[in-house]
């Protein structure tokens, strides 16, 4: 525990030594954090290896229980990708971001979101976790407005402060409903608790909280223009742990419900199905890169929404094999995610930072002079697709597992619904990584932006390694990681969690680390086998005999992604321009095609604006002269001297 | 029970069978669509020759193109061996079968993919990018016909794993008779798809513009295209596999399975020969419907077994 606190501690100072010293402020702030990581995990580590839990209670009960923080195995799975993304954006953020003006701030208040996230992540009483929650939406508004004179980030920014705060308000309501009962403590709720009209409304209230917070499907609106217009590795920590905190909010809800009524597993199910597939399918439309990773945190939300609603359900059903695998494979993604997502922020920022674009038909050819920051992302792509031998598949497999076992359970087949949305959801992020990686990094530079780049620096290579390096070691040994995860989702099951079965007896973990091996092996010797014998003369891409190809008649993005986008043009609405091609010899024509945010640009904003157009009418109460505010006293003196009197 | 390796002799043999035999199946292929249309044809054998050839030859490669362009090659011929590991062939065993090793089975053919079309990407060709968008779009159509083939068996046989999904026989085959059949048709579809067989893509066709698969490794020659053409043979037998240890049926010598096995492979080439000859190939626009029926099969399938 005192590992821990120091962690905290050390990340919450790690900006501050940069305000006063003159040169290498950075580098300091970068080394606490990393001393703030090796600590942290350490405790994490021991806590999940089967040390007990630390605790820090305050001697007597003055808010209603003494305990503040616990650090249970939920929250030290939480913390280890908290921290380790955090030490590896601050590296990053050396050669991302440098000494621009407003760097220190920057560094401070990363410093500060990244002590609000390990705070939140422990809370054992609701103020300390409204207080981590408060710390984290403030931090992560000042971080995205790093760049405000931009209107895009400004407008980023505010919808990001409404939306966070509309959530808070819906968690501070259900607090409210749970100190009513006299659950004021994080503690397990009694039984039956889940059935009643209150347990109904705690997890409607949660779930809106956390679903702002985590991007499920029509709460997101705040996620993707904020995570387009921050900093790359500000992104990278929102959306790999930040969002996160709504999966934390929901798993510790559920670890305090022993019986979970039947539809709350369904309800998670169909948000996550929702989330995920919607999530992919307006990836598929992006042409931001920032903004494309942005949807896909959309759609890994749903993944883990996925299994959180299979554990639970397995939860309501007696069926503790589904619990396991459904809650193994949502916590398990919830690590992986944060892994791959942050990877494929700092390489994605590694390419805006190179060419000051992020525009993926401006792009291209990247590959040959940016290699490593090529391959980081190819590694992140890799496993966000859940291909194997890398983690993203390990997590997936457990929610495959799931959904095939849960087929047996009943007559009515529910989990085959389950299973398509997996499929689905694998099949489009294939399409759409191929899309992106392809249109950045292969074939011809588009643009002269993409010309004359050169490979970013190592302080920003390293994180992105050790983030790869991460991603291999959970996928070819996925045995190392179950025994910690069965920890977890004993806490997360009933109280005495005698029953549950552990995750190595359930899937052949040995055997696919084996197999992984194998594929390794494989591709090594294969791969020695075509290595040119000697250098090639260098010849043009064959174009079917036409002997000029040029950079501008590539496959681009958009025209990649055409057949999908078509095919679900009755859900994305596309908005298509284009010029009239007229006569024998037209003119010059073009084509743009974009896809609008469902909720936001077709729902939210006009909703808005029609609204501020109706209490336009109530403007001339604001009339700006004092003599009618003070009239304004006067008569709510006078009300209220009536009200009280009578 | 997570899993099990099966013992030498059967894995020596299989693995003969998946490194030595995939060659021959091409060759079956064209040699019945040669005998349909009235030619002669190439020899049964003309792939093992182009392998070797292409073997000794050098390669060339673009400019434009990185490490990238290689990975094409090497990761689906290797993620296609790795599959042809948890496949039975005939009614022997699998070389390793655990639970769950279905969705492995399918994800090693995503990741094949995946490789495939970053490496037709990786050359700039506006050719073999639209090769290469073709495949992704039409690919996302079949995985939900496989799965939901897989559910199908999965909810018949109470299994996870290939070996006993696909062999189970006896009172599980009896009521399966009516879903099976659906099962082998959505997947005959899948079968056709995934090889680039006519009527979804013609891998015999002179013209760029209307190829799926043939046009995404225009680029590639020498030894990365004799793992091209190699990789491709191999998913004919792997994923053949599964569609001919659904009709197969058990007997008690071992030996005798695996005679059967390779039977219903060259059966298996033959039908798709005939297929080929009989039918011709859809406009690009009718693909995606063809392979939905696929899905509706295999949908079907499943709600057959619920009744």
């Amino acid at each position: 525990m005192s590992l821990y606190l120091l962690a905290v501690a050390l990340a919450a100072v790690s900006g501050l030594p940069g305000l006063v010293l003159r040169r290498r402020g950075g580098e300091v702030a970068a080394g606490l954090m990393g001393l703030a990581a090796v600590l942290g995990i350490a405790a994490a580590v021991r806590v999940l290896a089967g040390g007990a839990a630390g605790r820090l209670m305050l001697p007597a009960a003055p808010l209603g229980s003494p305990g503040l923080l616990v650090l249970d195995p939920i929250a030290a799975w939480f913390l280890m990708p908290v921290l380790l993304l955090s030490a590896c954006g601050a590296v990053f953020g050396l050669g991302y971001w440098g000494e621009r003006p407003g760097a220190r701030l920057l560094r401070l208040v990363f410093g500060g979101l990244t002590a609000s996230l390990a705070l939140l992540v422990a809370a054992a009483h609701p103020l300390v976790f409204l207080l981590g929650w408060e710390g984290m939406a403030i931090a992560a508004f000042l971080l995205v407005m790093a760049e405000d004179r931009k209107a895009e980030t400004r407008r980023a920014g505010w919808i990001y402060l409404v939306a966070t705060h509309t959530g808070t308000l819906c968690l501070f309501a259900a607090f409210g409903v749970l100190a009513a009962q006299g659950a004021g403590a994080f503690a397990v709720l009694p039984r039956g608790f889940a059935a009643s009209g209150s347990g109904t409304a705690v997890f409607v209230l949660c779930l809106l909280a956390f679903g702002f917070k985590a991007g499920v499907m029509p709460l997101h609106l705040w996620l993707p223009p904020a995570h387009a217009a921050a900093p790359s590795h500000v992104s990278a920590l929102m959306s790999g742990v930040l969002i996160k905190m709504g999966i934390l909010g929901l798993v510790r809800l559920l670890s305090w419900i022993p019986d979970p009524p039947l539809w709350w597993g369904a309800v998670l199910l169909c948000l996550g199905a929702l989330s995920g597939i919607l999530g992919v399918a307006f990836a598929l439309g992006q042409h931001d890169l920032k903004r494309l990773l942005a949807y896909h945190s959309i759609e890994n939300i749903g993944i883990i929404l996925l299994g959180l609603g299979l554990g639970t359900l397995g939860k309501s059903l007696g069926h503790p094999v589904l619990q396991v695998l459904g809650y193994a494979g949502a916590l398990l993604h919830v690590l992986n995610h944060s892994l791959f997502k942050g990877l494929l922020f700092l390489s994605a920022g590694s390419v805006a930072h190179a060419t000051g674009t992020r525009n993926l038909d401006s792009l291209g050819g990247l590959g040959h002079r940016m290699p490593w920051t090529s391959g980081a992302f190819l590694a992140g792509a890799w496993a966000i697709c859940g291909l194997p031998p890398l983690n993203g598949f390990v997590s997936e497999w457990f929610l495959y597992l799931g959904s095939f076992r849960a087929l047996a359970l009943s007559r009515w087949p529910w989990s085959v619904g389950v299973l398509a949305a997996l499929v689905l959801i694998g099949a489009l992020a294939l399409a759409c990584f191929a899309k992106a990686f392809g249109a950045v990094f292969l074939g011809l530079a588009r643009t002269p932006a993409a010309e004359g780049v050169h490979e970013s620096p190592r302080s920003m290579l390293v994180p992105m390694g050790v983030l790869v390096l991460a991603c291999a070691l959970i996928g070819l040994a996925p045995a190392l990681v179950a025994p910690a995860l069965d920890r977890v989702v004993g806490a997360l099951g009933p109280p005495a969690a005698a029953g549950l079965p552990a995750l190595s007896g359930l899937a052949g973990l040995s055997l696919l680390s084996l197999l992984a091996l194998a594929f390794l092996g494989l591709a090594l010797v294969l791969g020695l086998w075509l290595r040119p014998r000697r250098q090639a003369a260098a010849l043009p891409t064959w174009d079917c005999g036409y002997a000029a190809p040029s950079a501008r008649m590539q496959y681009t993005a958009s025209s990649f992604a055409d057949g999908p986008v078509s095919g679900l043009r009755w859900v994305l609405l596309p908005r298509i321009h284009r010029g009239k091609v007229r006569g024998l010899f037209p003119g010059p024509a073009h084509f743009e095609r974009h896809v609008p945010d469902p909720v936001l640009d077709r729902a939210a904003d006009p909703a808005l604006r029609l609204s501020v157009r109706g209490l336009s009418l109530l403007r001339f109460a604001q009339g700006g002269q004092l003599p009618v505010y003070l009239l304004y006293v006067l008569l709510t003196l006078l009300t209220l001297l009536v009200w009280m009197v009578v | 029970m997570p899993g099990s390796l099966v013992f030498p002799a059967h894995m020596a043999l299989h693995l003969l069978v998946v490194l030595l035999l995939p060659p021959l199946v091409p060759g079956l292929i064209a040699k019945v669509k040669a005998r349909m249309a009235g030619r002669t044809g190439p020899p049964v054998l003309q792939l093992y020759y182009d392998l070797a050839k292409l073997a000794r030859k050098e390669a060339v490669f673009s400019r434009t193109t990185t490490w990238v362009f290689l990975a094409g090659p090497v990761g689906a011929v290797a993620a296609g061996l790795v599959a042809s590991l948890l496949v039975p062939f005939g009614h022997t065993p699998a070389p390793v079968a655990f639970e769950g090793d279905v969705i492995l089975f399918a994800y090693l053919f995503g990741l094949a993919r995946f490789l495939t079309i970053l490496s037709a990407l990786d050359t700039g060709s506006s050719f073999e990018g639209m090769g290469a968008a073709r495949e992704a779009a039409f690919s996302a159509l079949a995985e939900p016909a496989l799965f939901l083939g897989f559910a199908a068996l999965a909810k018949a046989t109470a299994s996870l794993s290939l070996t006993p999904m696909l062999l189970a026989q006896g009172a599980a085959g009896v009521r399966l008779t009516g879903p099976l059949i659906l099962v082998l048709a959505g997947w005959a579809i899948v079968y056709l798809a995934e090889n680039a067989r006519i009527p979804v893509d013609d891998p015999n066709t002179h013209l760029e513009l209307t190829m799926i698969h043939e046009v995404m490794v225009l680029d590639h020659s020498g030894r990365p295209f004799a793992l091209v053409l190699y990789g491709a043979s191999l998913k004919l037998v792997v994923l053949g596999a599964l569609l001919i240890d659904l009709l197969l049926p058990a007997t008690s010598r071992p030996w005798l399975d695996w005679l059967l096995f390779l039977g219903g492979l060259g059966l298996l080439a033959v039908a798709v020969g005939l297929v080929e000859s009989a039918t011709a190939r859809f406009r690009m626009t009718k693909v995606p419907q063809f392979l939905v029926a696929g899905i509706l099969a295999s949908g079907f399938a499943f709600l057959l077994l619920l009744v």
